[in-house]
């Protein structure tokens, strides 16, 4: 790792010397010191603005005084500088309590009801700088309450201190400036556009770094005290991005989520989703109790011996497979690679519950598993490619550390996709336009550097051939590579080999050295040495009837390629499903094992970068089990020790594992498809998953979908004005298996293309359509 | 001998002074014709030289502002002209502009050439419609004439009516197009101003002087004035005066002096207190009527020059009636950007309000000095500075009549006798 040389600056503050580098500013330099100058505008993560005042000291350099108190958050340290804070300037002392009682002049003594109180900047320094009692006899400034500014963030405008701190992160972090200040004088306010609600994926950061109550979140609203709420450093569950989080309790029930503080990875964000999609773990359908499935074929609630025994005798009487969903902990991920192996005796185990290809499952063995591009990678690139990835809607943080980047210094991002997307045109990036199906030449066609940095989508496994170029992209330019799944749990679930062709630690199951070495470690005699059959191959050896049972766990049958074939074989099955809430395979299901949420288990989660962001239950005193646990508990029950009763025991065994020096798995080539040819109503369809949009951890929000993106088909305009449909008209798409119509959007996109949202309101393509990517669709006037 | 001594007023009593016609025939556009064939930075040496300073209010010396720009950057830099004069009192640049709107013209495109601009703007006051036209009119006529277009492009940008735009950088980003509040400096908006480009940013009135410091040399200019304040200037008198309006004379004239040429207070009645430079300059007294009016005698005295808006009021004038009107403009007019001055000037306009309707006590006299003493040197730019002015010197000066407001129960001052029509109907 190579050092940068950094100039250092030494200052004194309050009598203290403190070195720090060029640039910094005098309020953080302070901070070095230990030396809390109050302030409200101020944040190390956004440009100065000086606005609030309440941070002014005397400055002097080389002897020279500034005649007036300085803004100590807008002026960077200088050789021979000579600060004076509160601490030992009276006149800046008595600056900063002149700008406090000024703030408090149009301040409503609201505190006892605002959500804020407790832990509330304006509070706690009107405490520490301000004066018992008001000079103020006045009348107040004051506002209809509240307005909402979108579904899910309120704005209180009489509490409001215009710091500009949520318009500045808007603007310059988000890069959604739906919100600005109106008006003027002490009638500033912030304020949206008319009929242009704050419909921005990252909103509820201005809630979280609002200083004062003026920015409420729907959801939390007069729901708590601060001083009431149990806090737990967590790790969010809802991508592969991998944001530090921080989960408020309250008796037992998640109150609230906020952005964790990770300088490496999410800084002091969060997505609105991270945030405020939580209540499906308290929703009233969750799992408590095991059930059975008896006689007449209906489910009963069983005690767990029953349930157990259940589970043994029908995986006994036949041979299983494992289809674990990419949103269990690598701990549990662990425990479903090693039942399948030790216990069920096979590789056919996926984790991929989802579109996906023998190609990427090489790709994934050969080129992800072990390998650490990170977001420091990004921060250092001359250029940074997306492949089948919308980084906004898919890992929301790589998008708020690309646009930092972009921000700062004009990062180059090059996107190769069908459509131009919001964050495309966010991050003024080189958009690639290609017809669906038809990355593969595009992706050969770049060229990179070795300070590059490839970002591949998990929908790359939908376009044959694109892995395999982006593979001997990375290769000709020394480019590095990362892969960025949607799910949290899917890089941990790699990484554990609950997947069909590697053990843990990308060993190949073909390879005796490596099954060795695991056998060893988990006290068996040998281990399945043939490759296992992918998710779509173990739907299809279940139907065939090769397979008899299946352990399913955290699977949306509707999120594969062929839900019919899938539900068939759950039909068919005997199948035991480890779930929290009833779903497509609980109703199908032999034995429903409830298991922990997330908020009820420790573990961790292996982002994108193969960072593990461990968390422990928030809440301590639940009942539920965590997967792992339960596996532990069949295994048992089945003759056969698991050695994974806890988390605890999982992450040693996990770390015991050395690291694999021997051959990874082969990656063969594929070529890409030819284009289909198309008749005039025919086009190839195209999709991604919004970030708001049906997903089952979105359940019970209705806040949090009032911001989602509005449903629209979308078509270029040479195809609008072959069919003679303008915006807003209704759009037919169609598949033998069924169709959809929408609002008709006319973007740039390939004229060979049509886009849809893939699961979200009136538009869910693989149950409605069956396809999803690349496939030929029938597209009409409706 | 009078001490009057028109340069930018030379001509204003000629019908067609306005036109291009009336501009030429005192030999207007010759000083740029000479100018663009001159070396710029002998240009920016001779305005130097000539010790012209900043008209707007601040006085910083001009040549020092164009040498300031960045050469050789590869850059485009713009010339701003600053019209919005919006200043109470401050009634200079308006005149200037309806009586000789080509005079400041050929000084854009000579300071342009000086720093090597492409693009001047004038930014001025969306309220004064007639001025819009008549300068229009100017820019459109030396398009026509060929005296623009060549190189030297002039924009006219009209206001929404904000006294913060007369501040610079909000004056810029209301000029790109967001809403006036002022910017961070640095960087100053000689390195990244408009569209963060090197920008100059001058007064109409400095613009103005330029072609004549060109015409006549920087020695002619510098005979005119005091030791640092060179140069002639209009000082704008209204009020209680006999004959109000524009007197152009060279700086360090008195007050006593220019009322002498205006023919007085108006009859019957003498003067209570004025101020040196439009309502933010601390207020002086008939103490001062021989300070000299230029930059360093007016702050010798505990005010500042700003514009020369001199504006006269007799013993008729309630001064805290005064104080509280000013004081509701800087409150209408904060830009609400930092607390000092939004907050600051909503509770000093509700303190001044009780204090003229006679309610409270001596102690928040107090409590007033102390408020303005927390916006003073605490806010974001000089707008919260100058709501405090006229408050402290008031204070400093007439004590006693806030006093009178608070032992009377109200108001000591008839407020009609104070008008124009006072008397007219008695």
């Amino acid at each position: 790792m190579t050092t940068e040389v950094v100039d250092m600056i030494t200052v004194v503050i309050d009598g203290f010397e403190v070195t720090v580098p060029k640039g910094t500013l005098v309020i953080r330099a302070a901070e070095q010191l230990g030396i809390q100058i109050p302030r409200f505008c101020d944040h190390p993560l956004l440009d100065p603005v000086g606005a609030c005042r309440q941070c002014l000291v005397d400055i002097e350099i080389n002897g020279r005084a500034f005649p007036k108190p300085q803004a100590s958050c807008t002026i960077p340290v200088e050789t021979g500088m000579i600060v004076k804070t509160q601490l030992t300037s009276t006149v800046a002392e008595k600056a900063q309590r002149g700008v406090m009682e000024l703030l408090l002049v149009n301040h409503p003594l609201d505190c006892p009801v605002c959500d804020k109180g407790g832990e509330c900047p304006l509070q706690n320094q009107a405490m520490s700088t301000g004066e018992g009692s008001s000079r103020f006899e006045g009348v107040k400034r004051t506002f209809e309450k509240p307005i909402n500014i979108s579904s899910q963030v309120l704005l209180d405008r009489e509490r409001c201190v215009l710091c500009a701190r949520c318009t500045r992160f808007s603007e310059q972090i988000a890069s959604d400036p739906f919100i600005t200040l109106n008006e003027r004088g002490a009638l500033q306010q912030v304020g949206i556009y008319e009929n242009k609600p704050f419909e921005s994926y990252f909103s509820g950061n201005t809630v979280q770094i609002c200083p004062v109550g003026a920015l409420t979140g729907a959801a939390y609203r007069f729901r708590a005290r601060p001083f009431d709420l149990v806090s737990t450093p967590s790790a969010c569950e809802h991508c592969a991005s991998g944001c530090d989080m921080r989960t408020d309790v309250r008796r037992g029930k998640t109150l609230r989520r906020l952005a964790g503080d990770d300088a490496s990875v999410n800084e002091e964000w969060n997505c609105d989703k991270g945030r405020w999609a939580f209540k499906y773990v308290t929703a009233v359908d969750r799992l408590k109790v095991p059930q059975i499935r008896n006689s007449e074929g209906i489910l009963e609630e069983a005690s767990w011996p029953e349930a157990l025994a259940a589970a043994e005798a029908g995986l006994k009487a036949t041979k299983s497979a494992v289809l674990v969903g990419g949103r269990t902990t690598y701990e549990d991920a662990y425990g479903y690679s090693k039942f399948a192996r030790v216990v069920l005796g096979t590789n056919d185990i996926d984790f991929r519950s989802r579109l996906s290809s023998d190609e990427e499952r090489e790709f994934l063995a050969a080129r992800v598993v072990g390998s650490s591009t990170t977001y420091r990678d990004i921060d250092k690139a001359d250029q940074v490619l997306l492949v089948g990835f919308e980084p906004e809607e898919e890992s929301p943080i790589v998008f708020l550390r690309i646009n930092k980047q972009f921000r700062k210094r004009a990062l180059k991002v090059v996107s190769i996709g069908s459509k131009e997307s919001i964050a495309v045109d966010k991050l003024k990036a080189e958009f690639v336009k290609v017809a669906p199906g038809q990355e593969a030449a595009a992706i050969a066609a770049q060229s990179l550097t070795s300070k590059s940095v490839i970002l591949v989508g998990e929908r790359a496994a939908e376009s044959a051939g694109a892995l395999t170029a982006v593979a001997a992209l990375a290769d000709s330019s020394g480019a590095k590579l990362a892969w960025i799944p949607r799910r949290a749990g899917e890089r941990g679930a790699l990484e554990a080999g609950a997947i069909g062709n590697v053990l843990p630690g990308g060993r190949p199951v073909t390879d005796a050295a490596a099954r060795v070495d695991i056998a060893a470690l988990w006290n068996t005699d040998s281990l399945p040495t043939e490759i296992g059959r992918s998710t779509s191959q173990i739907i299809e050896a279940v139907n065939s009837g090769s397979i008899g049972g299946l352990v399913v766990g955290g699977v949306d049958p509707l999120d594969g390629d062929n839900s019919q074939a899938t539900l068939a074989a759950l039909d068919k099955a005997f199948v035991v499903s480890l779930e929290i809430a009833p779903s497509a395979v609980t109703e199908r299901a032999n034995v429903v094992l409830p298991v922990a949420a997330i908020t009820e288990k420790s573990g961790s989660f292996l982002n994108w970068e193969g960072r593990a962001r461990s968390f422990d239950a928030a809440v301590s005193d639940s009942l539920n089990r965590s997967d792992l646990r339960i596996l532990s508990m069949i295994a048992q029950e089945m003759g056969i020790s698991l050695n994974l009763g806890t988390v605890t025991a999982a992450i040693k065994e996990i770390a015991s594992i050395g690291k694999w020096d021997g051959a990874r798995v082969s990656f063969n080539k594929v070529n890409a498809s030819t284009q289909p040819a198309l008749n005039a109503d025919q086009a190839l369809i195209t999709s991604w998953r919004r970030l708001l949009d049906l997903g089952t951890l979105q359940k019970g929000e209705e806040n949090l979908a009032g911001t989602a993106r509005q449903t629209v088909a979308v078509i270029s305009p040479k195809r609008a004005e072959a069919i003679g449909v303008v915006d807003g008209d209704q759009l037919k798409i169609s598949t033998t298996q069924g169709s959809v119509t929408l609002s008709a959007l006319v973007e740039n996109i390939h004229d060979d293309a049509v886009w849809a949202p893939r699961n979200s309101r009136g538009s869910q393509l693989l149950v409605n359509l069956g396809v999803a990517h690349g496939a030929v669709v029938t597209v009409v006037k409706a | 001998m009078t001490k009057l001594a028109p340069v930018l007023s030379a001509h204003w009593d000629e019908k067609d002074s306005f036109t291009l016609e009336g501009y030429k025939r005192h030999g207007g556009y010759t000083a740029s014709a000479k100018a663009l064939a001159m070396d710029p930075d002998a240009i920016i040496q001779l305005v130097k030289d000539s010790g012209l300073r900043g008209r707007g209010g601040a006085g910083f010396p001009t040549g020092m502002k164009w040498g300031f720009i960045p050469q050789g950057d590869n850059k485009d830099h713009y010339l701003v002209v600053n019209a919005d004069e919006s200043e109470p009192g401050t009634c200079k640049d308006t005149p200037l502009l309806m009586a000789n709107p080509h005079v400041l013209i050929e000084g854009c495109i000579i300071a342009c050439h000086a720093i090597r601009a492409k693009h001047a703007f004038i930014y001025i006051r969306g309220e004064v419609t007639h001025v819009v036209r008549r300068v229009n009119q100017a820019i459109e006529d030396a398009y026509a004439a060929g005296i623009l277009g060549n190189g030297i492009d002039v924009v006219l940008h009209i206001g929404a009516g904000a006294y913060i735009c007369g501040e610079e950088t909000a004056l810029l980003d209301s000029l790109e197009g967001f809403r006036g509040q002022p910017r961070l400096r640095p960087p100053f908006p000689a390195i990244a101003g408009l569209y963060a480009r090197p920008t100059v940013v001058n007064n109409v009135e400095s613009i103005a002087s330029v072609p004549a410091i060109v015409k006549n040399g920087a020695e002619w200019y510098q005979s005119m004035g005091t030791e640092k304040s060179k140069g002639t200037t209009l000082y704008s008198l209204s009020g209680h005066v006999v004959n109000p309006g524009q007197f152009e004379a060279p700086l360090g004239i008195t007050l006593r002096e220019i009322l002498d040429l205006a023919g007085g207070v108006r009859p019957g009645h003498k003067l209570k207190f004025w101020t040196p430079g439009g309502s933010s300059t601390p207020l002086f007294t008939d103490a001062h009527l021989d300070v000299p009016l230029d930059y360093e005698g007016v702050a010798a005295a505990g005010s500042m020059l700003g514009t020369k808006a001199l504006q006269i009021f007799d013993e008729t004038t309630c001064v805290v009636r005064a104080v509280l009107r000013w004081t509701e403009f800087y409150k209408h007019e904060s830009c609400g950007k930092c607390t000092p001055c939004r907050e600051g000037t909503w509770w000093l306009v509700q303190i001044l309000r009780d204090l003229e309707a006679g309610k409270g006590t001596e102690a928040d006299l107090a409590k007033l000095l102390d408020l303005c003493d927390n916006i003073m040197g605490r806010s974001f730019c000089a707008l919260g500075d100058g709501a405090t002015s006229p408050i402290t010197s008031s204070i400093k000066y007439f004590r006693d009549e806030y006093i009178a407001h608070l032992t009377q129960g109200g108001c000591p001052f008839d407020p009609v006798a104070s008008t124009l029509f006072a008397g007219a109907g008695a």
